[in-house]
C-alpha cells in the first residue's frame, strides 16, 4: 500500500504539479495567440517576444524595487512589478499595431502577409530585448521558495517520496485561474467583450451594428499584452528568465492554441494543459514508479523513459502534426472567439 | 417626397457599372419590393442605398436630406437598418446577445425594444439562450430582422429575407414584415419570390440589367401582362 502511495506521490511531484504550472503558463500564452487570431485573423509569431518583453520590464522594475529595499515577502517581488510589465507590454503592442499592423489592415492584407510581418516584429522585438537586458540567464525569484518542502512532506506522511510545491508553482496556478476567469467574464458578460466576440464572429455584421473595429482591435492588443506579460513573468519566475527560451516557447504555445482549436479561448486553456502534460508524461523516467509498483525481482533496469527531455519540443511538434492530420480545427472546432 | 430614395444611381464594384440610372424608394409605413431576374442588380441597388457601394452619379436622400456621402455605420445612426442576405446573424452568440449587439449604438435602456421584438417573434424568446447558429433557417431570418429592429430604425432594408426558407415560413415572415410596416417603419426589400412579394407591396420596382424596367404599385405590376409574362411566369 505504501508503495502505491509512494508511486502516486512520485508522479504528483514530477508530473502533476509541474504540469499544472507549465500548463497554466502555456494556457495563458495560447489565450493571447488565440485572441489575436480571433480578432485580427493572423497567427502572431511575435507573441513569444511580447511575453519576453513584458517579463523583462517586470524584471527591471523588480530590481529597482529590490534596490530600494521593497519586497513582497513571502511572495516574489516580481508580482509587485507585474503591473508595470503589463503597462510596458501593452504599450509595445499598441505602438507596433499603430506603426506596423494598422498599415496592413488598411491594405486589407491576407493573413500570410500578416504572418510574415509578425516574424519581422518578433526579430526586432527580440533584438531590442537582448539589447536592453542581455542574452544571459537571470534568476528573479525571491521570497519563500516552497509552499511545501519535500522533506516536510516526508516527515508529515512518513512516505519515502516527497511532494514539493514551489511558491512560484502555486502563484502560477492561482494567477492563471483568476486571469482566465476574468477573461471569460469579460468576453461573456460585458458589452465590450460581447462586441469583441461579435466582431470575431462576423466582421461585416459587427460593422453594420455600429461596432467600432479600431476599438475592438485596440482592446484585443491590450488584453494580449497583459496576458503575455503574466504568462512570461510566471514562466520566468518558475524556471528562469532567458530571452531565447521565449522564442522556443512559441512552439508549445502554438501547439496548445491549435490543439484546442485556434480562436477558441476554452480550447487554448485545454490545449495548454494537453501539451504540458504530454511533454512531461513522455519525457518522465518511470523507473522508480515501476520499482514501487512491481515486485523486486521484476524491477526494471533501464530508465523507462520514452523520450529524453532534450526532445521535449518534439512532443509539441508531434501533437501539432497529429492534430493537423486528424482534426485540423482542433478539439473545440475553433476559428471563432 | 419619398422618405428614403435612391435617385438615378449609377455605379458598381469598381469595374463596369452594374446600376444604370436606377431609382428606388419607399415611404414610411409602406413596403417597397425590388424584383427582377438574376443579375439584375437588385442586391447591388440595396447596397448602393445603404452606402456599401460607391456611386458615380445619382444620390440617396433620407427624409429630404442628402446622405450619399455617409458611411453605412453613419446611416445606421440616421435610423436605417439593414439585414444582409447571407451571414446575417452572429452564429456563435445567443439569440439574446444577437439582439444586444443590434442595439450596440444605443446607450439607453433596450429592454422595451427587446420585448417588442420578442412579441413580434415569440419563438425567439423561447430560444433566447441558444446560439443563433443552431436555429433553423426561418428562425435565423427572424433573429436577423430582430437584430436590425433593435436600433429602432425608421427604415428597414431586407435583402432576400425569405431566401432558403419553406413556403409556410415565407408566408409567416411576410406577415411579420407587414406588421413591422404597420408600425410606421419604411420597409424596402429585395425578393426572389416575386409574385408573393408583390402581393404585399405598396410599391414595386422591376429591375433589368441595372435599369428600372417597370415601376408601379404591387397590385398594378401583378396585373400588368408584360410583367406577368416576362417575370412572373405568365
Amino acid at each position: 500500500m505504501t508503495d502505491v502511495l509512494n508511486a502516486i506521490v512520485l508522479l504528483g511531484n514530477f508530473v502533476l504539479v509541474p504540469g499544472l504550472a507549465y500548463g497554466s503558463q502555456l494556457a495563458l500564452g495560447a489565450l493571447g495567440v488565440t485572441l489575436i487570431y480571433g480578432i485580427l485573423r493572423f497567427s502572431n509569431l511575435a507573441h513569444g517576444e511580447t511575453m519576453s518583453f513584458g517579463a523583462m520590464i517586470t524584471i527591471l522594475v523588480t530590481w529597482l524595487l529590490q534596490a530600494n529595499g521593497i519586497s513582497f515577502h513571502p511572495l516574489p517581488t516580481a508580482l509587485l512589478a507585474l503591473p508595470f510589465g503589463i503597462i510596458g507590454a501593452v504599450a509595445l503592442c499598441l505602438i507596433v499595431d499603430r506603426l506596423v499592423y494598422r498599415y496592413y489592415r488598411q491594405q486589407r492584407s491576407t493573413s500570410s502577409i500578416y504572418l510574415i510581418v509578425s516574424i519581422g516584429v518578433m526579430l526586432i522585438t527580440g533584438g531590442l530585448i537582448r539589447f536592453i537586458i542581455g542574452p544571459g540567464d537571470r534568476k528573479i525569484t525571491d521570497g519563500e521558495r516552497f509552499i511545501i518542502k519535500a522533506r516536510d512532506f516526508k516527515e508529515m506522511t512518513g512516505l519515502n517520496e516527497g511532494l514539493a510545491i514551489k511558491t512560484t508553482q502555486g502563484v502560477t496556478v492561482i494567477t492563471a485561474v483568476s486571469v482566465v476567469a476574468f477573461v471569460f467574464w469579460f468576453l461573456g458578460r460585458t458589452r465590450t467583450g460581447k462586441a469583441m466576440r461579435a466582431y470575431s464572429d462576423n466582421e461585416d455584421l459587427a460593422l453594420l451594428s455600429g461596432i467600432n473595429p479600431e476599438r475592438v482591435v485596440m482592446i484585443a492588443w491590450i488584453m494580449t499584452g497583459a496576458l503575455a506579460t503574466i504568462a512570461g513573468t510566471l514562466y520566468g519566475l518558475d524556471k528562469s528568465f532567458k530571452p531565447f527560451t521565449y522564442m522556443q516557447l512559441l512552439l508549445p504555445i502554438f501547439a496548445a492554441a491549435i490543439v484546442g482549436g485556434v480562436g477558441n479561448p476554452i480550447g487554448a486553456i485545454v490545449g495548454g494543459f494537453v501539451v504540458a502534460f504530454s511533454e512531461l508524461i513522455i519525457t518522465f523516467a518511470y523507473r522508480k514508479v515501476f520499482m514501487y509498483l512491481l515486485p523486486d525481482e521484476m524491477a526494471p533496469e533501464g530508465m523507462i523513459q520514452l523520450l529524453s527531455t532534450d526532445y521535449k519540443f518534439a512532443v509539441s511538434f508531434v501533437i501539432l502534426v497529429i492534430v493537423l492530420l486528424v482534426k485540423p480545427t482542433g478539439i473545440f472546432s475553433g476559428k471563432l472567439l | 417626397m419619398t422618405y428614403l430614395a435612391g435617385e438615378m444611381m449609377t455605379g458598381g464594384y469598381g469595374g463596369a457599372d452594374i446600376l444604370h440610372e436606377c431609382s428606388i424608394g419607399v415611404d414610411r409605413g409602406e413596403i417597397a419590393v425590388v424584383v427582377g431576374p438574376n443579375g439584375a442588380g437588385k442586391s447591388t441597388a440595396m447596397k448602393a442605398v445603404f452606402g456599401m457601394l460607391g456611386l458615380r452619379t445619382g444620390r440617396v436622400t433620407l427624409d429630404g436630406e442628402d446622405i450619399t456621402s455617409l458611411k453605412p455605420q453613419e446611416r445606421v445612426l440616421q435610423g436605417m437598418g439593414f439585414v444582409p442576405q447571407n451571414q446575417n446573424v452572429f452564429t456563435t452568440m445567443t439569440v439574446e446577445e444577437n439582439l444586444e449587439m443590434g442595439a450596440f449604438i444605443r446607450r439607453d435602456d433596450i429592454s422595451l425594444t427587446m420585448k417588442q421584438v420578442y412579441a413580434l417573434f415569440p419563438v425567439l424568446h423561447e430560444k433566447r439562450r441558444q446560439p443563433a447558429g443552431e436555429l433553423s433557417g426561418g428562425q435565423r431570418q427572424q433573429v436577423a430582422v430582430g437584430r436590425a429592429l433593435m436600433t429602432q430604425p425608421q427604415v428597414l432594408m431586407l435583402d432576400e429575407p425569405t431566401a432558403g426558407v419553406s413556403p409556410i415560413v415565407m408566408d409567416e415572415l411576410f406577415d411579420r414584415i407587414i406588421e413591422v410596416a404597420k408600425t410606421g417603419i419604411a420597409v424596402l426589400m429585395v425578393e426572389q419570390n416575386a409574385r408573393q412579394a408583390l402581393e404585399i407591396a405598396d410599391r414595386g420596382f422591376v429591375l433589368v440589367q441595372g435599369r428600372n424596367a417597370y415601376t408601379d404599385s404591387g397590385v398594378a405590376l401583378l396585373a400588368n401582362p408584360e410583367v406577368r409574362k416576362a417575370f412572373l411566369g405568365g
